[in-house]
């Protein structure tokens, strides 16, 4: 009698893990897969908050082509084994469109896993959207068609932060720490480089990797920074390894200059209000809410209003669903191998005003690059974060065109 | 350089300290029921979260005493009801019950209090400096977690060998079919001792939480570690724990505060790497620092199996 429940049960599981694939038809599936458990959580979870409600929106109007946009959200754990088996547990749920971001080397093994899959599986295609993972290889050596990237490389964010350095003459001593992984050492490599070329002045006196998300306490290496006698540190540090390392050094009073990657994450500004670092912490971005754009500040007032003060971390992320729904509406199809031919050659306004566009050869997107730091509003800036009574501040800006890095891309296209 | 080795070695010392909180109760378990408690780290994470919804809803203070008995009591009932019924048995059944304990901890933390890191803050009370050295502020907290740590290892210490049931666990750890011929309770003595490690593994996560990330792979990050310092201290030696677990805070700290590296090293007598060992050239010490613990364990396991200061082999 108990087995014959369970073959019941099994069944009903069965045919109900079946019912949406029947409706897909009518539903615009986007597989969101990043890191929504651990160290990686904080950001993972915020960008999923920002794929839904630009889901919202769309589905507000009506959609897309008809269809309703459906955001799914898979935990990658940060891990790129873990991250395969969710892409391939989405594309069996008939998802063919998957966006990914945080972890370069995850984002290595997804772009590997989507151009095979795609090589055994012709009109089968599935499309892979990158807005977060910046390692130069992913549109350089690595380069695939089904790959198309909305952040600025490691190496152009790296270029413009020392571009900006190259001006600040207060900055003597340089220290890197940064996650011990592809990305991580790409920021270190280009960090050394870069400075050596435009700042040959400046003694860089420490050069740290430690284990990625995995360290709870950056005081021992806030101690090794303060004993370096460091004025400035560069790190490339995203999710919980930046907010702790910014808290290590407001306990112990580390006072320095930090460039950043990502100082923006949760728990960051929180940290650099309690050192009190005033306009100290830089960070390089494609835009912040404290840019004086109006559609991008009525955009943030309603997202602010939605997610209960959270702010717009990623816009790049409204500019790679814009080109998505435009690319999907002018291919009046949403077969990947249809979007990837739009995509490749669109040019769109970006979130924050400017021109940006898709360059064919790599698919990297290219836009206008901001270099803020964080301090007390000043100049009728409205946004602060993290009700922090501090907000983001444009300290220099680079067009579009200046942006611009070669790629050794040789890209397979499909016949 | 010496402000940093001053500020290593307190760093390390606290990190030392709070690994004992949880490798006390882990070694005495050990010794006893002659089981690795794989869920200790569990209720270590307990402890923290119990600790982030008390002191949300009644204040700190009140959370740093209750959250460690209520995560104490729960490992009481786990050992009356879960592990004493497995313990017929067999060891094997024993391991993996607290195996499987520790996913269903997890799940349940995540299911109650998300994936997501909770906003668990230091209370006002302690978020000030407590003292500068050189230009390095020492955040009051980090103190009160020392004061805590030290003051706990002391009173464990007294009652294991000044009072009388100290003197009945430690009989009962060596030889428990005398101590039941005589009279004694064993398998209570075994509940109050699983009961009272568990709960000092929660008091380490009460303090930890703020001053670390209370979440849910909290319990994973921390637990292997903690195998290492009651193998490398000695089976049921609380002593050999307490140097194990200061030695391996500060071998960690002090790895990550060096810059040492093979190039270093042998650069003046043989420059440019071998071919082979190009990789590892470079490699500081800071860059092996998390996995120092273990190398340490496996060094102990071939060279002195069993432990610092342990009397009998694992």
């Amino acid at each position: 009698m108990k087995r014959a429940y369970l073959v019941a049960a099994l069944g009903a599981l069965a045919l109900g893990g079946m019912a949406p694939a029947a409706t897909a038809a009518d539903t615009l599936k986007i597989a969101y897969i990043d890191p929504l458990s651990g160290g990686g959580a904080s950001v993972g979870e915020i960008g999923l908050r920002h794929f839904e409600y630009l889901a919202d929106q769309l589905n507000a109007k009506g959609g897309v082509l008809g269809m309703k946009v459906e955001v799914i959200g898979y935990d990658s754990k940060a891990n790129p084994q873990e991250s395969l088996i969710q892409v391939q547990k989405a594309i069996d749920a008939g998802v063919r469109i998957i966006t990914q971001g945080n972890s370069s080397a995850v984002a290595a093994a997804i772009e590997d896993f989507v151009a095979k899959y795609n090589d055994r599986n012709p009109d089968k295609e599935i499309l892979y959207l990158n807005y977060a993972a910046v390692d130069p290889s992913l549109t350089n050596e690595k380069c695939s068609y089904w790959h198309f990237r909305w952040d600025a490389s490691a190496d152009i964010k790296m270029e413009a932060l020392t571009n900006y350095m190259k001006t600040r003459s207060n900055i003597k001593k340089v220290y890197l720490i940064n996650q011990d992984y592809s990305f991580g050492q790409s920021v270190r490599s280009e960090a050394r480089k870069m400075l050596t070329n435009k700042r040959p002045d400046i003694d860089i006196v420490g050069d740290e990797v430690h284990p990625l998300l995995k360290v709870t306490d950056f005081a021992p290496y806030v101690a090794k920074i303060k004993a370096s006698g460091a004025d400035t540190v560069i790190t490339g540090n995203w999710g919980q390894d930046i907010a702790l390392l910014l808290k290590a050094a407001a306990d112990a009073g580390l006072q320095a200059d930090f460039y950043t990657y990502y100082a923006g994450g949760a728990g960051g500004p929180t940290a650099i209000k309690q050192t009190n670092l005033a306009d100290r912490v830089f960070v390089v971005l494609e835009g912040h809410a404290n840019v004086p754009y109006a559609p991008s500040q009525a955009f943030e007032d309603a997202f602010r209003a939605k997610l209960g003060g959270q702010s717009v971390w990623y816009p790049r992320v409204v500019n790679e669903v814009t080109m998505l729904v435009k690319a999907i509406e002018e291919a009046k199809s949403t077969e990947p191998a249809k979007i990837a031919a739009k995509l490749e050659t669109m040019k769109i306004t970006v979130f924050n005003g400017g021109e940006g566009f898709m360059r064919n050869v790599d698919h990297q997107f290219f836009q206008p690059m901001y270099i803020a730091s964080f301090g007390p509003l000043t100049d009728g800036a409205r946004f602060d974060e993290e009700h922090t009574g501090w907000g983001w501040k444009t300290v220099g800006k680079i067009d579009t065109g200046d942006t611009i890095v070669p790629t050794i891309c040789k890209m397979e296209r499909p016949s | 350089m010496l402000e940093l080795v001053i500020v290593s070695t307190l760093n390390g010392v606290l990190y030392g300290m709070l690994l004992f909180l949880m490798a006390s109760g882990l070694t005495l378990i050990f010794s006893m029921m002659g089981v690795l408690n794989f869920a200790h780290a569990s209720f270590y994470m307990l402890g923290a979260f119990f600790g982030f919804q008390l002191s949300h809803w009644l204040g700190f203070w009140p959370a740093f005493v209750i959250a460690p008995l209520a995560a104490g009591g729960i490992g009481a009932l786990v050992e009356r009801y879960g592990l004493r019924v497995v313990h017929r048995h067999g060891h094997v059944a024993e391991l993996l019950f607290t195996f499987g304990l520790t996913f269903v901890v997890q799940e349940l933390v995540q299911m109650v209090w998300g994936k997501l890191p909770v906003d668990y803050r230091v209370p006002p009370s302690l978020d000030f400096t407590a003292f500068t050295v050189f230009s390095t502020n020492y955040p009051a907290y980090k103190m009160f977690e020392l004061a805590t740590a030290i003051a706990i290892f002391l009173a464990l210490l007294t009652a294991l060998t000044r009072t009388r049931i100290g003197l009945i666990i430690q009989a009962a750890l060596t030889h428990p079919n005398m101590v039941a011929m005589l009279g004694h309770n064993v398998p209570r003595i075994f509940m109050l001792v699983f009961g009272v490690g568990t709960g000092l593994a929660a008091v380490a996560g009460v303090i930890a939480g703020p001053a670390l990330v209370t979440q849910s792979d909290m319990a994973a990050l921390l637990g292997p570690i903690l195998f290492v310092v009651v193998v490398v201290g000695g089976l049921g030696s609380l002593a050999g724990a307490f140097i194990a677990s200061l030695l391996i805070g500060l071998v960690q700290t002090f790895a990550v505060a060096s810059n040492a590296s093979l190039a270093g090293l042998l650069g003046p007598i043989m420059p440019g790497a071998p071919a082979v060992v190009a990789d590892l050239w470079n490699v500081t010490v800071a860059q092996v620092a998390p996995v120092m613990p273990y190398l340490l364990l496996v060094l102990i396991l071939i060279l002195r199996p069993v432990g610092l200061l342990g009397t009998r082999d694992t």
